[in-house]
């Protein structure tokens, strides 16, 4: 049967079990919203800006493991989707973005809405399209989502131009496919994973450091499993919370700028380090040759090879798909019946507790102002552990990274790699959306919030229960700390004046407000917001201390074991 | 120190601007580039002369490998190989350089393919040495104009780039 291109988009969405899709209509899009208009298998969630769309389609894939979807317009549509999309793409999670075009015939005549779009998102896509003919559509749309899940995961743009939404060929929806220039390797090489079981088994202060690559590739079950049998610490970067349960004893921390005490000095002083689905970036070991000023053995496990010995040398690399390599690796672990060097681990955990004493997170509630370290602490005590937190970027994503501890994977849903500010609200809605009866908080800023606070409408529409903890110091407190630190005390531009009433704010979308001043009254108000109010949005506007700083820290360009600590320690 | 890569790629729009965006987005540095459709014309061939220490080179690779679009990837340089350029260059050729130039061309194995009253145009093709060894050789004063190619190069013997 001869279908438009339109019905073919659908028809491919609804093959690939697609439950929704987070997008904005647009002229170049309407053939396709039409045929959206005329079918009910999947639904679409209509945010306020494009942005959002995709940070939600993103917190959705993020949350669940399945692939995210969102759907743009040409033009303004593609450009506001730019900042999702390379959100997405720099902590590799598998989207597909179906853009609209200008009709072929017009391409290159700078027509109305007409972007670059191939050309814009380029540099910020694991790949992208533009489907110039029909016929290739359904093909197209299959490689998309194929290459967004496999191998490294990240978002893949589909740009389809308004011509090819109406014209009509004949669907088939591949079953399969194949591509002789992607073919991603997963098979480990056997010999590497021997090497690396020798140098575990050998190792006399081993220490275990993972990162996102745990929870993409939902390899987390593997990873507690192997560092249990070998009883050696393990670390998280910011990516990676949750691949390990923090509540573990084994757990060190998370490790980095602003890592615990434990993690980093374990980090810097171990001999053997298992680095598994992370890419020792800048913001994990800081500056490289300080890390290398030390000898140690490395192993690191990705999927990508061209993560590995991109920042610091390797010894032993291992390319592959982590569950399968972490399987490998426990087998013949298990099969070699050796265990490791319990003396020379004895001792090395001695070390790990003796800087644990050094109780690097430690701070002090008074009576006056509300720390917002005790905000995140009590969240977690309210919760039980058990939400799924996404964050802003800034002060409150890092105490919330410190102070909220995750045990499963799939929790904790923050922009690492690109820092983007606006994605905590955006991301709300798309965990919610994955995960329909689950508990979910958005800690943000008083400045990261307003970055998407248009989504309050979407929220309230969809009647999304998400509870925000604006940690409200009235500064960008990442900017004003660096500015308090290596500038002088030169606050430029980092005081956010003329807030509004966020209590009003709330109220005006539907929405309940609360203004939170005191200390004995963040308890009480949280406890309200997840019982009374568990049915609602809630705007929790913590008033929270304003000289208040994030601890341990790195600054840039400095070593791992060069951290400032806070003041009382 | 430099390298000579050679990339088969899907002969597809914009197949060439994912190369060259990833050398511009990272840095790489490109001495020169060169591309055309293999004898399988879904296939293009596309050679890239850079230079880094082998640490860079290897992210160079690396990086190709991943674009979605590259079928394989080869560093030419790794073994034996045969690498060539060709240049055309414009010369004043007037009085008594006329002859010179017809000479220091020859020497060269380079061809004059076009003449006027008072110009040459001299193909020339060689490793990029020759090439630049053979504008040292004459007069730069003479030279009016040069068009070069860039690398293309293959491995020698049994090295084969195919699918």
């Amino acid at each position: 049967m001869q279908l438009t291109g339109a019905e073919i988009v659908i028809r491919c969405l609804q093959e690939e079990n697609v439950e929704y899709v987070f997008g904005y209509p647009g002229g170049s899009v309407l053939y396709i919203y039409d045929e959206l208009f005329k079918q009910d298998k999947f639904k679409h969630v209509l945010v306020r800006h494009e942005q959002a769309a995709v940070h939600a389609a993103d917190a959705y894939s993020r949350s669940s493991s399945k692939i995210g979807v969102c759907m743009v317009t040409s033009g303004p549509g593609v450009t506001n989707a730019v900042t999702g999309i390379a959100t997405a793409h720099m902590d590799s999670i598998p989207i597909v973005i179906i853009s609209g075009q200008v009709p072929t015939p017009y391409i290159g005549q700078d027509a109305f809405q007409e972007c670059d779009t191939v050309g814009i998102t380029r540099p910020c896509v694991k790949h992208n399209f533009l489907v110039k003919d029909v016929k290739d559509l359904a093909l197209t749309l299959k490689k998309a989502f194929y290459i967004a899940k496999t191998g490294r995961p990240g978002p893949v743009l589909v740009d389809i131009p308004k011509d090819v939404t109406m014209h009509k060929c004949e669907f088939e929806y591949p079953p399969t496919i194949s591509m002789r220039s992607y073919n991603p390797i997963v098979k480990p090489q056997d010999g590497q994973v021997k090497k690396a079981l020798k140098l575990l088994l050998e190792a006399k202060r081993p220490m275990i450091y993972t990162g996102g690559g745990i929870i993409l590739s939902d390899a987390a079950e593997q990873l507690v499993k192997l560092a249990r049998t070998l009883g050696f610490p393990v670390t998280n970067t910011l990516m990676g919370l949750g691949g390990y349960p923090s509540t573990d004893r084994q757990f060190v921390g998370m490790l980095g700028m602003h890592g615990t005490y434990e993690a980093n000095m374990a980090m810097q002083h171990c001999d053997v380090l298992i680095a598994i689905g992370a890419r020792f970036d800048d913001r994990v070991i800081g500056n490289p040759e300080h890390f290398g000023s030390i000898a140690r053995k490395i192993i690191h496990i990705d999927i990508d090879p061209s993560s590995i010995a991109k920042r610091v040398d390797v010894d032993v690399p291992i390319v592959g798909h982590l569950p399968d390599v972490l399987g490998e690796l426990q087998l013949l672990l298990e099969q070699s019946g050796e265990k490791p060097d319990a003396g020379a681990l004895a001792a090395w955990w001695a070390q790990i507790n003796e800087w644990r004493g050094r109780k690097s997170l430690k701070y002090t509630q008074g009576k006056e102002l509300i720390m917002p370290q005790y905000v995140v602490e009590t969240l977690y005590e309210i919760t039980g552990g058990d939400a799924f937190v996404t964050s802003d970027v800034g002060q409150h994503q890092m105490w919330a990274a410190q102070y909220y501890k995750f045990d499963k994977p799939r929790r904790w849903i923050n922009s690492g790699g690109l820092g983007t500010m606006g994605v905590g609200l955006p991301y709300a809605m798309g965990v919610r959306f994955a995960n329909p009866d689950a508990t979910v908080a958005c800690i943000t800023g008083e400045a990261s919030i307003q970055m998407n606070i248009q989504e309050l409408s979407t929220a309230k529409q969809f009647r999304l229960p998400i509870k925000i903890i604006n940690l409200n110091n009235r500064y960008l407190g990442m900017v004003r700390q660096w500015q308090e630190m290596f500038h002088g005390n030169r606050y430029a531009e980092s005081y956010v004046d003329a807030l509004p009433d966020f209590v009003k704010l709330a109220e005006s979308y539907g929405h309940v407000g609360m203004r939170i001043e005191r200390p004995a009254d963040v308890e009480p108000a949280l406890r309200e917001a997840f019982t009374k109010h568990k049915d609602d949005l809630v705007f929790m506007d913590f008033l929270t201390d304003q000289t208040a700083n994030v601890y341990p820290m790195i600054a840039a360009g400095k070593g791992l074991s060069e951290m400032i600590l806070a003041e009382d320690l | 120190m430099r390298h000579i890569i050679s990339i088969l790629l899907e002969n597809e729009a914009g197949a060439l601007s994912r190369v060259s965006g990833l050398f511009s987005a990272r840095a790489f540095n490109i001495e020169s580039l060169t591309v055309a459709a293999t004898e399988d014309p879904s296939l293009s061939r596309m050679t890239i002369v850079s230079s880094g220490s082998d640490n860079v080179i290897e992210q160079i690779t690396k990086q190709l490998n991943k674009l979605i679009d590259v079928v394989k990837v080869v560093d030419l340089s790794e073994a034996a190989h045969i690498e060539r350029e060709l240049m055309l260059v414009k010369v004043r050729a007037t009085g008594e350089v006329r002859e010179e130039v017809k000479r220091v061309a020859d020497i060269f194995r380079g061809r004059i393919v076009d003449v006027t009253e008072s110009s040459y145009v001299i193909e020339l093709t060689g490793n990029c040495s020759k090439l630049d060894a053979f504008l040292d050789a004459i007069n730069r004063d003479l030279v009016l104009e040069t068009a070069r190619t860039g690398v293309c190069g293959i491995g020698r013997g049994d090295r084969i780039l195919k699918v």
